[in-house]
Parts: structure tokens; C-alpha cells; sequence
């Protein structure tokens, strides 16, 4: 949908719209964390007052966490001596992401292909309010252009937040969004229609970008799946993969999920948990036979879901490009390169 | 050309080396590092013949501990020797491979190196949070790093691991031929100041600081599988039939696995801090089996995979071995 009005807020006067956003909502930000021995980006709650800082690319973690909860309860149970009773689990608050940078808000949307039938998803995309920010600078593990998004790209976000000569300009995206700007709109100035246009041309430039770079989802969908699968690229890939999760949990788009019941003294819960294709037990049988039973299967596995099986059936990658699992991973297998060989 | 002499000499005399065995027909591939897409990182990498030496490197940012791959490696190459570079925690690790019967003496052809101590990449990252590192230069005792308006140089030994700062054995144990000259065994003041200082801690604020170091952990297994220790078919977290552990990130069950993990090192771990470098939470997780190094020398006098003959400490039963918790049960 197009903005209907757009707002100009000077760079220093971002904690006064966070104050005020923080009224209304839950508000998390990403926050320089030193709970650990190092300091690093996170996903924390906004107190009024907290620092927003801008840093270059993504935190840590992605907002997965905020969709697929880590455990997230499906229902709750009691068994007691010849009944057992079924609970709904409770309501969440509704949530406001703040400052979430283009690539992780579009992981939203990619992962609703899947997960459209899925109720419990659909009600986080209900419940969290995405206020976007796009980049100015990129990280050197960064390639959103090639994985089909950009750094001032807007999909799944509620609002755009774009730095420019030290003002954002915050455009609604979504009709809540648009909402939510209309009960701020006397407290800031509107943007001028020479903003819009700087913004604009900005963003058309990005757009020449990722269209100049051939369409890396064709050429993969023109590529015979057999002929990619038997490829001798995945045991070089393999070799140095110590098959641990940081890749996949780190990834705003690896989404798949186990499920159990936890139980004691007669109450339960099932929950649904983050599980990682790079592990033995992601498809290890009842019988003990594990079809994906040594590395290179796994490793093949995760990119061929990501780079070959999405793309065929949903006609994008299952990738945005945030560059976390290049940035993280222990031995730098890198997607990219990963990707350029199957080409 | 990077001004770095020291590691530049070894990275030649490993290339030469690595060259004749394969001339010789010695290796049927050669473990080692290549260079990686981002800086400071690295490539754990097999060469297989000799076009393939061109791709070796040799930095500081080598903190994989390159034992983790040799019994998967050799099982797959059963014709000749693999050979391996190899300093001394990760020599120590191809003994204790070997006393636990992962790895046979003859399959590895082991070209020994002196450690100088590997750099915590979290370290120099720290320095720039939110900031981009794009280029990492490194010379002998100076690393200097840039990214968009910034450059800065650190002393090397400033961003050194803690595991490195406190080694004494950085020669390796065993080798087939070796890279430069030893340097002899390190003389430390206090290998285990960093345990000193928990070890002094009250009950609560111990509990407090574990809690607070695992609080990020998002079980990964990271720290697991870059642990050459840790080779079990099937690790008891991923058990099903019985599961023994709960699959929820939550302080039980994430408590759990590191205080096991960290058991099943004692008496084993050579403190080579790859569990440490690896994990990306930064969770300081080496301090847990340094714990348990030290509690294994200080009761039976052993320090792991220094001495192939000797036996390891927890599976070997000897008449004057300490019974003190015995004793003190009894007085509770």
C-alpha cells in the first residue's frame, strides 16, 4: 500500500518516539548486551531511557524467537485419575519489534509460506508490530541484493524507519502501521515531498541493484534437483562442518520444529522446540535406521532446503541473506560460495 | 605482504614439508588450514595432493583443534598416513585419541609445531562492538585492525586466548618430524588463577556466576562437536530412548549438559579452548573443565595426553589414589 503521510524525526529525538511507542506497547529493541563475557547485540525490552543504538547489520539472534518460541506450549494438559483435561495456553501481549533491519522483518514473510496454515504463527504475525530500519552500511557477510531483499526493503514490517542527514524517515507500510503513525502525527513533522523523493530514489537505486544481478532463484529452478543432490561439492563442503546448530538457530528462516510433551505430577505441556537438520536425531528413525545418517547428507540437506526444494515450490530462496551463519560459523562455510557452486 | 615473519617461516617450512610427504608418498592428505571469506577466520582443510598445499595458511586465528577430525578422516583414507599440524594441546589430543583407542600411532604422520598462542577473535571484536571489522592485518606481535574509519593496532598478546596465556606445554608431546625449534616448557606463575578466583567465591554467588555464564546458551552443541573428547556415538542429549534430558532452553536443562559435558572431559582435557573459541554466545564454558583439570592434578598428579604410556587417571585404579571425599561423607 502507498503512505499516505510519512514523518521526519531528527536523529536524537528517536528515545521520544520509543518513550511514547513504549506507552502503548511491549517494546523490544536491539540492545548492547554484556550479560555474558563479551559484549554483543540482543533483543531486549525497552525501558524508557535505554540507549537505541544504531550499529552495523543484525544482532545476534534473529527475531525467530518472537515467532517460533523456544519452547513454544501448543496446549497445556492435567491427567488425573480417569480424565484428562486440555488447556489452551495463555494470550501473549501484543509486542512491538523496534529497529528491525529489512532482512529479518522479510525472514517473516518467508517463513509464512510454509507456516500459513499454522495458527499458532499466524497469531505471532498478529501479535508483533515490525518497526523496520533500513541499512545504511553493510556487513561484509552481508547479501541481501542476492538473496531477493534490499537494504531499505520493507516487506513484513508495519513501518519503515530510514536514516537520512541525520532525520529517519518513518513511512507506514501496513495499515496498522499507518494506525499507529496517525496517533504520532502530532508530535513530529510530517515528511516534505523532497524527503520522500530522496528516499525513494535511494531505495529505486537498490531495486537497479538486485536487478542487474541475474535472478539466482531461475537459474537454480532450471537446474535438474538429481544433478545438484549427486554433486561432489557437498563432501568438500562437509569436510570441515563440526555439524553443530549455530547456523540453523541463528538463521531468521530455519524453522523446523520436534515436538514433545513435558509432564510432571500429572500436569503437561506439549511444546514445540527449535530442532536442527544438522543433527543425527533430526531424522533418525524409530528402528534406529537414520536416512541422513552421515555429514555431508546433513550439510546437503540444509542448503538444498534453503537454495533448491523452497525455491522450486515458493519461487524464493529460504534465505535472506543476514550473513549470521557465515559470520558465526566455526570453520566459515560460507552460503554464498555454496550457492555460487550450484549455480 | 604482511610483515610477519614468525608465522611466515612456518607456513614455507609446512609447505615444503607437506610437499616431500606427498613426493614421497608418504601422506595420502595433509590436515591443515586454508584461508577464510572473512577475517579472522579460518578453514580447517584437508589437502589431498600437492596442487592443493598452495591453499595451506598459518595464522593466529588457528583455534580449531584440528584432532576433532582425524579418526573420521583416517577412516575414510585407510590406503596411507593422514598427516596432521599439530601444537601442543592439539598433539596431547591425538594421545589421548590414541590411549582411548580413537586412533592408531601409524595412521597419522604428525608435523609438530610450537604453539605461540592463538588470538580470541571475541576479543578484538569486543574492542569494536556494533563496528565492522573489515580487514584483520597480523604481524609478530601486533595486530592491527581496520574497518570504515577506523584502523587500530593491539598488541597481540593482549587479545591472546586465556587458555594460551596460561599454557606451559605450547611444544607438541609427539611428532614425526617437526616446524621450527621448541620452545621449551612455559614456566606459569599460576595456570588455575582464573579457577582461584570462583573457587573463592560463597555457594550463591558461584551458582550465580554459572548461571549467568550458561543464561545464553542456545544448545547448539558447538562447544560438543569442536571437542576431539567428544566422540560417542550417541551423546546423552540426544538420547531418546531414555531421553535424558529435557529439550527446552531453560537453566535445568542447559545446567545439565555443561556440567556433564564438562565431567566427561575430566582427567581428559587438554584446556586447547576450541569449546570456548567456537561457541557464538561467548560463553566462557572452558573455565567448567579447567575446574576439573585441576582438580585431577591436584589428586592424581596427571595432566592429560602428556605421556602416551601413561595411563588415563579416571580409568585406572591405583592403591594410593585419594579417598578424601569418603572421609569427609562420613564426617557429615
Amino acid at each position: 500500500m502507498t503512505l499516505s503521510k510519512a514523518l521526519k524525526i531528527a536523529e536524537n529525538e528517536i528515545k521520544n518516539l520509543l518513550n511514547i511507542l513504549n506507552d502503548s506497547f511491549q517494546v523490544f529493541i536491539p540492545k548492547l548486551k554484556e550479560k555474558t563475557s563479551y559484549k554483543f547485540y540482543e533483543w531486549d525490552i525497552y525501558n524508557n531511557g535505554d540507549e537505541f543504538n544504531i550499529f552495523i547489520g543484525v544482532p545476534k539472534s534473529s527475531i525467530k524467537s518472537f515467532f517460533f518460541p523456544q519452547p513454544e506450549t501448543l496446549f497445556k494438559f492435567s491427567i488425573q485419575k480417569d480424565t484428562t483435561a486440555l488447556k489452551e495456553p495463555e494470550e501473549e501481549n501484543k509486542r512491538m519489534l523496534f529497529g528491525v533491519r529489512p532482512c529479518d522483518a522479510r525472514s517473516i514473510i518467508l517463513n509464512k509460506l510454509p507456516y500459513s496454515e499454522d495458527s499458532y504463527y499466524i497469531k505471532k504475525t498478529e501479535q508483533n508490530i515490525i518497526i523496520g530500519l533500513s541499512c545504511n552500511e553493510r556487513r561484509n557477510s552481508c547479501f541481501c541484493l542476492w538473496a531477493g531483499g534490499s537494504p531499505m526493503g520493507t516487506e513484513g514490517t508495519d513501518i519503515s524507519l530510514t536514516l537520512i542527514d541525520a532525520s529517519f524517515i518513518v513511512e507506514a507500510i501496513t495499515e496498522r502501521g499507518g494506525k499507529i503513525i496517525e496517533t504520532l502525527g502530532d508530535k513530529f513533522p510530517v515528511a516534505s515531498t523532497s524527503d520522500i523523493e530522496k528516499l525513494n530514489a535511494l531505495r529505486a537505486s537498490y531495486e537497479k541493484q538486485r536487478q542487474s544481478i541475474p535472478d539466482p532463484v531461475k537459474k537454480i529452478q532450471d537446474k535438474n534437483l538429481l544433478e545438484l543432490y549427486d554433486k561432489p561439492l557437498w563432501n568438500d563442503v562437509s569436510l570441515s562442518c563440526i555439524n553443530c546448530g549455530i547456523c540453523t538457530f541463528l538463521c531468521p528462516t530455519c524453522y523446523c520444529f520436534d515436538i514433545q510433551d513435558e509432564t510432571s505430577k500429572g500436569q503437561g505441556k506439549r511444546i514445540r522446540f527449535w530442532d536442527s537438520c544438522m543433527f543425527p536425531l533430526f531424522t533418525q528413525h524409530a528402528t534406529g535406521h537414520n536416512p541422513r545418517g552421515a555429514k555431508h547428507q546433513r550439510v546437503r540437506n540444509r542448503f538444498m532446503h534453503k537454495l533448491k526444494y523452497f525455491p522450486d515450490r515458493y519461487n524464493v530462496f529460504s534465505c535472506v541473506g543476514c550473513g549470521r551463519c557465515i559470520k558465526e560459523c566455526p570453520v566459515n562455510i560460507d552460503i554464498r560460495e555454496v550457492l555460487r557452486d550450484m549455480l | 605482504m604482511e610483515n610477519n615473519s614468525l608465522n611466515n617461516n612456518i607456513l614455507s617450512e609446512l609447505k615444503a614439508k607437506v610437499l616431500k610427504l606427498f613426493q614421497d608418498g608418504i601422506i595420502s592428505g595433509f590436515l591443515g588450514f586454508a584461508s577464510a571469506s572473512l577475517p579472522m577466520s579460518i578453514r580447517p582443510f584437508l589437502a589431498k595432493n600437492e596442487k592443493d598445499i598452495d591453499k595451506l595458511v598459518w595464522n593466529s586465528f588457528c583455534t580449531i583443534n584440528l584432532a576433532n577430525y582425524l579418526p573420521e578422516i583416517i577412516k575414510q583414507n585407510k590406503d596411507k598416513k593422514i598427516g596432521a599440524i599439530a601444537t601442543g594441546c592439539w598433539s596431547r589430543n591425538i594421545v589421548v585419541q590414541i590411549q582411548e583407542g580413537q586412533l592408531k600411532r601409524d595412521d597419522v604422520y604428525i608435523l609438530g609445531v610450537s604453539s605461540r598462542g592463538m588470538i580470541n577473535s571475541k576479543n578484538i571484536s569486543d574492542r569494536f562492538p556494533g563496528k565492522e571489522i573489515l580487514h584483520v592485518k597480523e604481524e609478530d606481535h601486533i595486530v592491527t585492525i581496520e574497518g570504515r574509519g577506523f584502523s587500530e593496532q593491539i598488541k597481540r598478546w593482549d587479545v591472546t586466548r586465556d587458555n594460551c596465556k596460561t599454557c606451559a606445554h605450547p611444544d607438541p608431546v609427539i611428532y614425526d618430524d617437526l616446524i621450527g625449534n621448541l620452545a621449551g616448557k612455559r614456566s606459569i606463575n599460576n595456570k588455575y588463577s582464573q579457577i582461584d578466583v570462583i573457587e573463592e567465591m560463597e555457594p550463591d554467588k558461584k551458582w550465580e556466576w554459572f548461571l549467568k555464564e550458561i543464561d545464553k546458551c542456545i544448545r547448539c552443541y558447538a562447544c560438543r562437536n569442536a571437542c576431539p573428547l567428544c566422540y560417542c556415538n550417541t551423546c546423552f542429549v540426544d538420547d531418546s530412548k531414555p531421553q535424558w534430558l529435557g529439550k527446552s532452553i531453560k537453566h535445568t536443562e542447559t545446567a545439565i549438559f555443561h556440567i556433564l559435558r564438562a565431567y566427561h572431559c575430566a582427567g581428559r582435557c587438554t584446556d586447547c579452548g576450541a569449546c570456548e573459541s567456537v561457541c557464538p554466545m561467548g560463553i566462557k564454558m572452558r573455565l567448567f573443565t579447567k575446574k576439573l583439570e585441576k582438580d585431577v592434578f591436584n589428586l592424581f598428579g596427571v595432566e592429560a595426553g602428556l605421556d602416551i604410556n601413561e595411563p588415563l587417571p579416571l580409568t585406572t585404579y591405583k592403591i594410593d589414589d585419594p579417598e578424601d571425599f569418603i572421609l569427609k561423607l562420613e564426617k557429615e
